[in-house]
This record gives C-alpha cells, structure tokens and sequence, in this order.
C-alpha cells in the first residue's frame, strides 16, 4: 500500500540536496566549528556560509542570526532572553542597585514588565508566558483570535502599555493555518516607540514564531518591521533538531543557556554543524521552490481538497477564515465525528493527517487553538488537519478525500445521534 | 503507545454496534466536553436457573478508537451474563479483554463498564416501579 502524507505541518521530510549537503559533515568533515585547527576551520566556513543563506532570507546582517536547537528554543531564547536583559539593567545600576531593589518586580509593584501574546500561539510560546506569569516575572495580555482565528491591530494598539517589553504572535497558526497581520503590528510598534522617544525607544520589542510561515511567507525583517523572528528546519524540508533566531542588531537580550561563546554569546553549546548546513540549504531551496510557483500549485490543490470535501461531506466545516490562510493548510470538523477515530482509521488506509485535538498525543483536552477561535469543547473534538506539502499530487488528495469520506460515514453510523439526545 | 490488534479490530469492526427495538433499558453515559459519549441499550432474558441475563446489549458511541473499542467489548462481555454478575464487571475486565491499553485511555473503557451498569440500575428502578405499580 503506497503512503499519503498529509501531515507537513508537523514535519517535513528532509529534501535530497539538503541531505546531500549535510552528509560531508557528520563523518568526514566533523570538526568543531569553534576549533582553531583546519578540521575547525573546515566547520566554521560551512556554519559561516550557512549564517549567509540565513542572512539573506531574513534580509540582514551575519550578526543578527542565532543558530539553535529548533523554534522551540527560539521561542524561549526570544521571551526569556528578553525579559532577563530587561531585569539585568536593575542590578546592573551602579550604586543605585539598594534603592530600586525594593522595588523589583518580583511581587506585585507597577513595574512588573508587561508581555502581549495571542491565545492561540504554540504552546512553546503560550507556557513560556504562563510560567513567567506564575513565577510572577511578568504580566500577559493574551489577545483574543475571533472565529475567523486572526487577531485585531486594534486589539493590540489598546493592550500595549508604557511598561510593554515584548509583543509575540506567531505568523501563521500552526493548526488552522491563518495567517497573522505581521506587518502592520510592526508599523503600529514603529510607530508606537516614536511616540515615547524619552525611553530610549528600545521597547516593546516584536517577536514573531515563523515556524509555519517560513515556507510561504516573507521572513524579510526589514519589511516585516521585526525584532526578533524564530525558524525551524524540520518543517521546511531540513533535519529536526535545528532551527534559527533572528535577533535585531542592539536588541536587549540575554542568553539564556549558559556555557561556550557560540553564536555570539548568545546561544552556549557546541554547533550542530550537519544540522546547520541542512537548515542553510533548505531556506536556500524555498525561494527557487517559490520561484518556480510551488506556492500557488500547493494553494491550488488545497482549494480543491476544501471544495471536495465541504460539497461532497454533509455537515463538514472549514476552522478558521479560508482567505487569510496558509497554502498548505485545511482543517475541518465534522458534526457527530470524534477526530481521533477518524485519524485512526485513516492511519489504517495509509493515510497519515492529524487531529486538531491533543487527544492522540496524550492529552484528553480539546485543543487551545480550536476553542480560542469559539468552537464547542465537542466541536473541537471533531476536527482534521490537513497539511500538503510540495510533493503532494491531486491524485493523492482525491484518494484522501474519497476515504475520509467512507471513514466520515462509518463514524456516523457508530455514533447514531447520541450527541442531539445527549 | 501503539493500540493493540484487538483495539484495532473492535474499532474497525465493533461488534453489537446499532440499536434495539423496544428496549428493556437505554441509557446515555459521558461527556461530550471530554469527547466521548456512549449509548447502551438492553434487553433482559432468563436464563434456565431463572436469573435475569443480559440477553442481547447494543451501544452507539461517538468517541476515539478506544471509546468504540471497549463499547463493542464490554457489549460482548455483557451478552449471556446475570444481572448481577454484570454488576461486578469492572473496566479492568474490558481492559484485559483488549490487552493492553495507553494510559491516558483508560478513562474510556471506565466509561463502558459504568455505561452498563447503569443500564441495569435503570431497568432495576424501571421493573421496580412496574411492580409498585401493580400492587396498589
């Protein structure tokens, strides 16, 4: 039985060229790119080259890339750094450090420095906030998303206070795909910190998670307005294991893993070189790929999977708007259909696609996304994500569509109407 | 954890899936919050030593795979069995019925075992109040 992945959203399989350039450095070249000799230098000039092809998809300078373990190191790397360099100024106040210790905000005061999140960011995002809320580090305004899943520029013009450090909202949804305002939050902070130039007009900063987006959308920092900007390799066609922080050059951030000078102090740990390389030569391939309109053959093809499925499924719904989405992604709900079971079924027709629903990864509550855009904790319950990826064919779309509309009607049959008589 | 075969093949092919005309008993157990929600119905036979017996035990399930799973299983365990030795089935029994299951999973089968139980308790109180009924 040949195989149907529609899962790239949760990762992506390493692209030929990209292995190909990986390869020299696990046996051969092995060198540890912080090593003076030549098997050092022979790292170093592959990692500094992967720094280029960095440098170029996120339009800036060398400095101002940070490698490390994946978005989710990122993500930490951008809030945590962020808020340790922000408390390091107090203490570092020479002479003044007796007078303001009082007033550090680790209990209650007014000066605790404020974060502002969506409600529906990966949880590497969503519990690092929650942590520095409870450790009471900071204070967080969670955005609202609405149905159609994106947050409101007005939203964050109203939530940004004078002690704002950090503004986070990731790209693009991981689970329903839409796509963030990304630019205009940048032009509403630029615009902000011109307001209040006494400060320095170093905060708030803006972070965005662009693990999704990486793929689609344009990660030019310049354009985007961005301080601060996470990738990971996975999930363009690179190894697991590696991923990128874009850091504006004199952003206050510290790091936040102590140990070797790597990656400009900022990031301790002996370089994943192999990792590295692959994650250069993947960014590398997105824009020969979107040059070549892989882009819009993806967009066309889940234009059809929606159409397909939401005209051939009785009572099957889209989450989240269809127009500000990513190409790759649909996901849907189906009433009276629990998403597990029928991602179990399909698993068994060699159909591999995910529930919107943390269920099958061991947790029994819905998914944070789906409520936050309004659904019912039973709507949740019922929802698919697929996630095509550029290799995907109509035919294996139409061979999906065909069996989750089988599986659909099983399910039904089985469930009756138990939930209207419940 | 993988599911096991037989988790498999109840999920696929659940036995005692559907309904039953003029039931002696049905009842709606679960939560749709927590996604699943199980609808037992019963009929009540005897059987030679004149015990009341399960008789034949149908479900409707909308859930995961384990929640269908351990339905068509404990339906099965039910077939045959007295009312009371029915009432001391637990969802260990189901879960050893089906081999090993994930831990987070194991709320579903509670649920089937209790599903059951109280299908018996409503056509205990059903026959009690027929009785009542009668003597007065």
């Amino acid at each position: 039985m040949k195989k149907i992945y529609l899962d790239h959203a949760a990762t992506t399989p390493v692209d030929k060229n990209v292995l190909k350039a990986m390869l020299p450095y696990f046996s051969g070249k092995f060198g540890n790119a912080m090593s003076i000799h030549s098997f050092g230098q022979e790292a170093l000039e592959a990692k500094d080259k992967a720094r280029e092809q960095l440098a170029v998809f996120f339009n800036c300078e060398l400095s101002e890339v940070i490698f490390t373990s994946g978005a989710t190191e990122s993500n930490n790397l951008a809030i945590k750094g962020v808020l340790r360099s922000y408390y390091s100024k107090f203490y570092s106040l020479k002479g003044a450090k007796k007078a303001i210790m009082p007033q550090l905000p680790f209990n209650k005061t007014k000066i605790r420095p404020h974060i502002i999140t969506s409600s529906f960011e990966h949880h590497c995002v969503l519990d690092t906030c929650k942590t520095l809320e409870k450790e009471g580090m900071a204070d967080v305004t969670y955005l609202p998303v609405y149905k159609k899943g994106i947050i409101k520029i007005q939203d964050v013009k109203k939530a940004i206070r004078p002690e704002t450090i950090l503004i986070s909202i990731m790209y693009v949804n991981n689970e329903i795909g839409t796509v963030q305002p990304i630019k205009e939050i940048g032009k509403l902070i630029r615009e902000k910190k011109k307001e209040k130039k006494e400060e320095g007009e170093l905060y708030p900063l803006f972070h965005t998670d662009a693990t999704q987006a990486a793929n689609y959308f344009d990660c030019d920092a310049e354009k985007l307005g961005i301080d601060l900007l996470s990738v990971s390799a996975h999930k363009i066609y690179g190894p697991k294991g590696v991923g990128a922080l874009y850091v504006r050059k004199n952003t206050p951030i510290k790091r936040i893993q102590d140990g070797g000078d790597q990656e400009y102090k900022l990031r301790a740990g002996t370089h994943n070189v192999p990792g590295i390389v692959g994650l250069g030569k993947a960014v590398e391939q997105i824009r020969t790929q979107n040059s070549k309109g892989g882009s819009k053959k993806i967009l066309d093809l889940r234009n059809h999977l929606i159409k397909r499925i939401l005209t051939e499924i009785p009572k099957s719904h889209l989450n989240g708007s269809k127009e500000n989405r990513s190409p790759n992604n649909a996901n849907f709900r189906f009433d009276n259909v629990e998403g597990e079971g029928l991602v179990l079924s399909l698993d068994m027709e060699g159909i591999a696609v995910s529930t919107g629903s943390a269920c099958s990864s061991g947790a029994l509550d819905p998914s944070h996304v789906l409520l936050a855009i309004g659904l019912k904790p039973e709507q949740a319950h019922g929802s698919l994500r697929l996630t095509l990826g550029k290799n995907t064919t109509r035919k294996e779309i139409d061979m999906a569509v065909d069996k989750i509309k089988e599986t659909v009607k099983r399910l039904r049959k089985i469930s009756g109407s138990v939930l209207e008589e419940f | 954890m993988r599911y096991s075969k037989k988790v498999l093949d109840h999920f696929l092919r659940p036995r005692n899936q559907g309904t039953i005309k003029n039931p002696d008993a049905v009842v709606i157990i679960g939560n749709p919050k927590c996604g699943d929600l199980m609808k037992f119905y019963i009929k009540v036979g005897k059987n030679k030593q004149g015990e009341e017996t399960i008789k034949e035990a149908k479900f409707e399930t909308l859930g995961c795979g384990v929640a269908i799973a351990t339905s068509s299983v404990a339906t099965e365990l039910a077939k045959g069995k007295t009312l009371s030795e029915m009432m001391e089935i637990t969802c260990n029994d189901i879960i050893k019925e089906l081999g090993e299951l994930p831990k987070s999973k194991i709320h579903c089968s509670v649920l089937a075992d209790k599903g059951l139980r109280k299908a018996i308790e409503a056509y205990r109180k059903k026959k009690s109040k027929k009785l009542n009924n009668k003597n007065f």
